[in-house]
C-alpha cells in the first residue's frame, strides 16, 4: 500500500497557536476567566459526588477539564450573542451567568430546577441568557444552531450564534449539511468543536478519517482553525475573530478547540479505554486553570491568598446550589401535564 | 404507417392537459429530439419531443386546446413515402408512450405513466370530476352561511393559505426543496417568491436533515417557518428534528422554549410512485405528544387548518395529498377563513354507521356512503380533519347515534389512526356499540409498483362499502 501523502493546511484553514503566555490580559480579566472557570470545575465536581449520592440519575457529563473552551468563549459574545450545545452543557450554562443553583436543581429533577425538573442534565434552557440548549442528540445542535443564526439575519439583529460540538458529533452527517447552508447562506454561527480527544470511548483517530477536525469545513469553503483550547486566551482571541468574521456578514467559521476531559464520557463510563497516565499528564501539564493561576502569580495581579478566598467563596457557592437542590421539592404530579403544548384560544 | 403522436403523461398523476402551442407546422421534417409542442399541467409547462423521424402529417388538436386527456392522439407523423391522404382516423386511447419529457420544467422529478391510483374506484374511467363534498356542509360551525364561494384547487388554497399567513407576519417564511425559483415540486408554492421574494421564499438544498433542524433553530430564534417536504417520505430523514427537536422541547424546558413551526408536504400513495415514495405517515406522527397533527380533505378545510397551523404557536405537522392537489372545492371566500385544528367535521349525517377518515380517504368514504344509501344504509361520515389532538367526542357522539363504526385510512392497519380510534370507541362506547368496530386501510405489504397490485393493496370505495354492510350485519 502507498504512502499516504501528508496534507498541506489551505490558506481556508490554519493550525498557528500562539503562544500564551504573550497574549493580552489584565487583572480584572484574568482575575474573571479565573473564577469562571474554577466555578465549573467545582460545580462539576459536586455534580459527581451528588449522582454518586444517588441525587443525580440518568445520564450526567462532566465537563472537567474543559473549562476554558466556554469561558473563552464566553468572553467574546456580545449581548445578544446566542449559545447552543450538546449534553455535556453544565458549564456553558454557566459560563452564560445562568443561576448556578438553578442548574443543580435541574441536575437533581427539581421543580426550582431550569426545566422544572423535566428535563435533567442534557436538557436545560434559558431564553433570558440566550442559552438554546442542551440537546441529548448527538450532532442535532448543529443545524439548530445554523437555525438560530438563520434567524439573526432574518431580523438583522447582528446577533451571533455559537454552535458547540464535540469530535464525536463532527462525523455526523447533519452537520455537514448545516456547514453546506451556513456557507451558502453567510449565516452568522460559529462552529465550536470541542475536541476532547474521546467520543465516548473511540478516539479521534479510530473513529475519524480526517482527524484535524478544523479542516472539516474546507470542502465548503468555511475557513477553520485549530485552537489550544487549555487557553482560554487562545480561546477568546480565535473567538472574537470568528464572531466578528461571523458578525460582518462573512458567514461561518469553524473552530476546532483541542481540549481534554479528565473524566469518563459519563458518570457510567469507567473510561478503561484510555491510561491512568494520559489523564495524569494531562492534569498536571496543560490544565487550563492552573496555566491561568501560574500567570496570575507571576504577574502578581494576586497572592496565593487571594486565590484561595476566591476558591473558598466558589466552594461555599456551589455548596449552597447543592443544598438547594437538594432541599428543593420535586415537580408537583400536575407538572405531568403541563408544557406539552402551549394552549391555544 | 402513419405514426401516431399522442398526448404524453407528464407527471404520475396527470389526467389531462392543455396544448398550449405546436412548435412545428403540417409538413414539417421532424427528427427524434425536436420539440414538438408545449403542454401545460396544471403544474407546469413542459415540452413534448418527438421520438421518432418523419413528417408532420396532421395536427389534430389545435393549439390552445385544453382539457386534452393522456393517451389522445394530437398528431400524426408520416414516415418515408407516406402522404397525408394516406392517412386513416387515429386509434384511440392507447397509453401514452410516444411523447417524452425534455427535462426543461418538470412537474415534479417522478416520471411515471399516468392513471388512476384506484382504477376501481374512478367509475368514468380516469376523468376528473368535482370530488364529493358530502351533503351536510351546513353543520360546520366555521363557514358562515351567507358567504360566497370560489372553487379553488387544493393546491391554491394552501398556496393562499401561506400567502394570506406571510402578508400578515412577516417573521413567516418558507424554506424547502424547489420552492422558490422553481414555483415548488407541486407548485404549491407557485408565485410567492415573486411576492414575498427570495429573503422568505427560501431554496434549499436536498437535504431534509439539515433544513428540518435549520426550521427548528429559526422558530427557537423567533420566527414561524413553513418546512416543505417535497414529499413525507423524505421526512423520514428529518424525522428526529420533527420529534426530538420540535415536539418535546417545550416539555424539556419547563415551557421555556417555543417551537412554532409548520412541516407540510403531500403524505401517502401517489400513483404508481412505488414503495418509498408512498406511504401515509399519519400514525407516526399522530403518535406523538408536543405535535399537531393535521390531514385535510377538501380545499377550504386545506385552507382554513394551514392558517391556523401557521398561527399555532407549536409544532404541526400539516399531511396533504398529491392525488388531491388538482381537485376543487368550494372555499369561502373570507379575508380571514380560519378553521380551529382538533375538530372533526361530519361531512355527512346518517343514522346507521359511523365512518371515520381523513384526507383523501373522506372522498371514498363518502362515495361509499351513496352506494349504501342506495342500499338503504344510511351511514355518517366524519372527516377527523386533525389527527392530534384527535376529536374523540364527535366520534363517541355518532357512534352513539347509529351504534356501528367504520374507520377507514389510506395507511397500515397496525397501529394506526383507525385502531386508535376503534380503542377510544370501545372504551367509551361499548355499551353503544352493535358490532365490532372495524378498520378500512392499506394491506399489510410496502406499496407495490404494478397497476394491478397497486390497486389491490390501497384501500377504496368498495373496501369501505363492504366494511359498513359488515357491521351492520348486510
Amino acid at each position: 500500500m502507498a504512502t499516504k501523502t501528508p496534507k498541506k493546511s489551505t490558506k481556508k484553514s490554519s493550525a498557528a497557536p500562539k503562544k500564551a503566555a504573550s497574549r493580552t490580559t489584565d487583572k480584572d480579566e484574568l482575575l474573571g476567566y479565573y473564577r469562571d472557570m474554577l466555578l465549573i470545575r467545582r460545580f462539576e465536581e459536586r455534580a459527581g459526588q451528588l449522582y454518586g449520592m444517588g441525587q443525580i440519575a440518568g445520564f450526567c457529563h462532566l465537563y472537567i477539564g474543559q473549562e476554558a473552551v466556554v469561558t473563552g468563549c464566553k468572553a467574546a459574545m456580545k449581548d445578544g450573542d446566542q449559545m447552543i450545545t450538546g449534553y455535556r452543557d453544565h458549564g456553558h450554562m454557566l459560563a452564560l451567568d445562568m443561576d448556578p443553583k438553578g442548574v443543580m436543581a435541574e441536575l437533581t429533577g427539581r421543580a426550582t430546577g431550569y426545566s422544572k425538573g423535566k428535563g435533567g442534565s442534557m436538557h436545560m434552557f434559558s431564553t433570558e441568557k440566550k442559552f438554546y440548549g442542551g440537546h441529548g442528540i448527538v450532532g442535532a445542535q448543529v443545524p439548530i444552531g445554523a437555525g438560530l443564526a438563520f434567524a439573526n439575519q432574518y431580523l438583522e439583529n447582528k446577533a451571533v450564534s455559537l454552535a458547540f460540538f464535540g469530535d464525536g458529533a463532527s462525523n455526523q452527517g447533519q452537520v455537514y449539511e448545516a456547514f453546506n447552508m451556513a456557507k451558502l447562506w453567510n449565516l452568522p454561527v460559529i462552529f465550536v468543536i470541542e475536541n476532547n480527544q474521546y467520543a465516548m470511548g473511540t478516539s479521534v483517530q479510530r473513529a475519524s478519517a480526517e482527524t484535524e477536525l478544523f479542516k472539516r469545513g474546507i470542502s465548503f469553503e468555511i475557513e477553520g482553525k485549530l485552537v489550544d483550547g487549555m487557553d482560554v486566551l487562545a480561546v477568546r482571541d480565535a473567538a472574537a475573530e470568528a464572531i466578528e468574521h461571523a458578525r460582518s456578514g462573512k458567514g461561518p467559521m469553524i473552530l476546532e478547540m483541542k481540549t481534554y476531559r479528565y473524566r469518563g464520557h459519563s458518570m457510567s463510563d469507567p473510561a478503561k479505554y484510555r491510561s491512568r497516565d494520559e489523564v495524569t499528564k494531562a492534569r498536571d501539564e496543560t490544565d487550563p486553570i492552573d496555566a491561568v493561576k501560574k500567570r496570575i502569580l507571576t504577574e502578581k495581579w494576586a497572592s496565593e491568598d487571594d486565590l484561595k478566598e476566591i476558591d473558598k467563596a466558589i466552594k461555599a457557592t456551589v455548596k449552597d446550589s447543592a443544598d438547594f437542590a437538594i432541599e428543593s421539592p420535586e415537580p408537583d404530579p400536575s407538572e405531568l401535564w403541563t408544557d406539552v403544548l402551549i394552549e391555544v384560544d | 404507417m402513419a405514426i401516431d403522436i399522442q398526448m404524453p403523461a407528464l407527471s404520475p398523476t396527470m389526467e389531462e392537459g392543455t396544448l398550449a402551442k405546436w412548435m412545428v407546422k403540417e409538413g414539417d421534417t421532424v427528427r427524434s429530439g425536436d420539440i414538438l409542442a408545449e403542454i401545460e399541467t396544471d403544474k407546469a409547462t413542459m415540452e413534448v419531443e418527438a421520438v421518432d423521424e418523419g413528417t408532420i402529417g396532421k395536427l389534430l388538436v389545435a393549439d390552445g386546446a385544453e382539457g386534452v386527456k393522456v393517451g389522445t392522439v394530437i398528431a400524426q407523423l408520416l414516415e418515408d413515402g407516406e402522404s397525408a391522404d394516406d392517412l386513416a382516423s387515429p386509434a384511440t386511447s392507447e397509453p401514452a408512450d410516444r411523447g417524452q419529457i425534455k427535462a426543461d420544467d418538470q412537474g415534479d422529478d417522478k416520471p411515471g405513466s399516468a392513471g388512476p391510483a384506484h382504477p376501481e374506484n374512478n367509475a368514468d374511467d380516469g376523468t376528473v370530476e368535482k370530488a364529493p363534498a358530502g351533503k351536510a356542509v351546513a353543520n360546520d360551525p366555521d363557514i358562515p352561511t351567507n358567504i360566497k364561494m370560489i372553487s379553488t384547487t387544493v393546491r391554491d388554497s394552501l398556496r393562499d393559505a401561506m400567502a394570506e399567513e406571510m402578508r400578515r407576519d412577516p417573521t413567516v417564511f418558507v424554506m424547502g426543496e424547489e420552492v422558490a425559483e422553481y414555483q415548488g415540486a407541486y407548485k404549491v408554492t407557485r408565485e410567492l417568491l415573486q411576492e414575498f421574494g427570495a429573503k422568505r421564499v427560501i431554496d434549499t438544498p436536498i437535504t431534509e436533515h439539515g433544513f428540518a433542524g435549520i426550521g427548528v433553530g429559526a422558530a427557537f430564534g423567533g420566527l414561524k417557518p413553513i418546512v416543505e417536504f417535497m414529499t413525507w417520505n423524505f421526512a423520514m430523514q428529518a424525522i428526529d428534528h420533527i420529534i426530538n427537536s420540535a415536539a418535546k422541547t417545550l416539555y424539556m424546558s419547563g415551557g421555556q422554549m417555543r417551537c412554532p413551526i409548520v412541516f407540510r408536504g403531500p403524505n401517502g400513495a401517489a400513483s404508481r410512485v412505488g414503495a418509498q415514495h408512498s406511504q401515509d405517515y399519519s400514525s407516526w406522527y399522530a403518535h406523538v405528544p408536543g405535535l399537531k397533527v393535521v390531514a385535510p380533505y377538501d380545499a377550504a378545510d386545506a385552507k382554513g387548518l394551514l392558517k391556523a397551523a401557521i398561527r399555532d404557536p407549536n409544532p404541526v405537522v400539516f399531511l396533504e395529498h398529491e392525488l388531491m392537489y388538482g381537485e376543487s372545492f368550494d372555499v369561502p371566500d373570507m379575508d380571514d377563513f380560519i378553521i380551529p385544528i382538533g375538530k372533526a367535521k361530519v361531512r355527512r349525517e346518517g343514522k346507521d354507521v359511523t365512518i371515520t377518515a381523513q384526507s383523501r380517504m373522506v372522498k371514498f368514504a363518502l362515495e361509499a356512503a351513496e352506494i349504501l344509501a342506495e342500499e338503504g344504509i344510511d351511514a355518517e361520515v366524519i372527516d377527523m380533519r386533525t389527527l392530534r389532538p384527535l376529536d374523540t367526542d364527535t366520534v363517541i357522539k355518532s357512534v352513539k347515534k347509529t351504534n356501528r363504526i367504520v374507520c377507514a385510512e389510506e395507511g397500515w392497519g397496525q397501529h394506526g389512526i383507525g385502531a386508535e380510534i376503534a380503542a377510544r370507541v370501545v372504551a367509551e362506547a361499548f355499551d353503544y356499540l352493535d358490532a365490532p368496530p372495524m378498520r378500512v386501510h392499506q394491506k399489510d405489504v410496502p406499496l407495490p409498483y404494478a397497476a394491478n397490485l397497486e390497486a389491490l393493496s390501497l384501500p377504496g370505495t368498495e373496501d369501505v362499502v363492504k366494511a359498513a354492510r359488515a357491521v351492520c350485519y348486510k
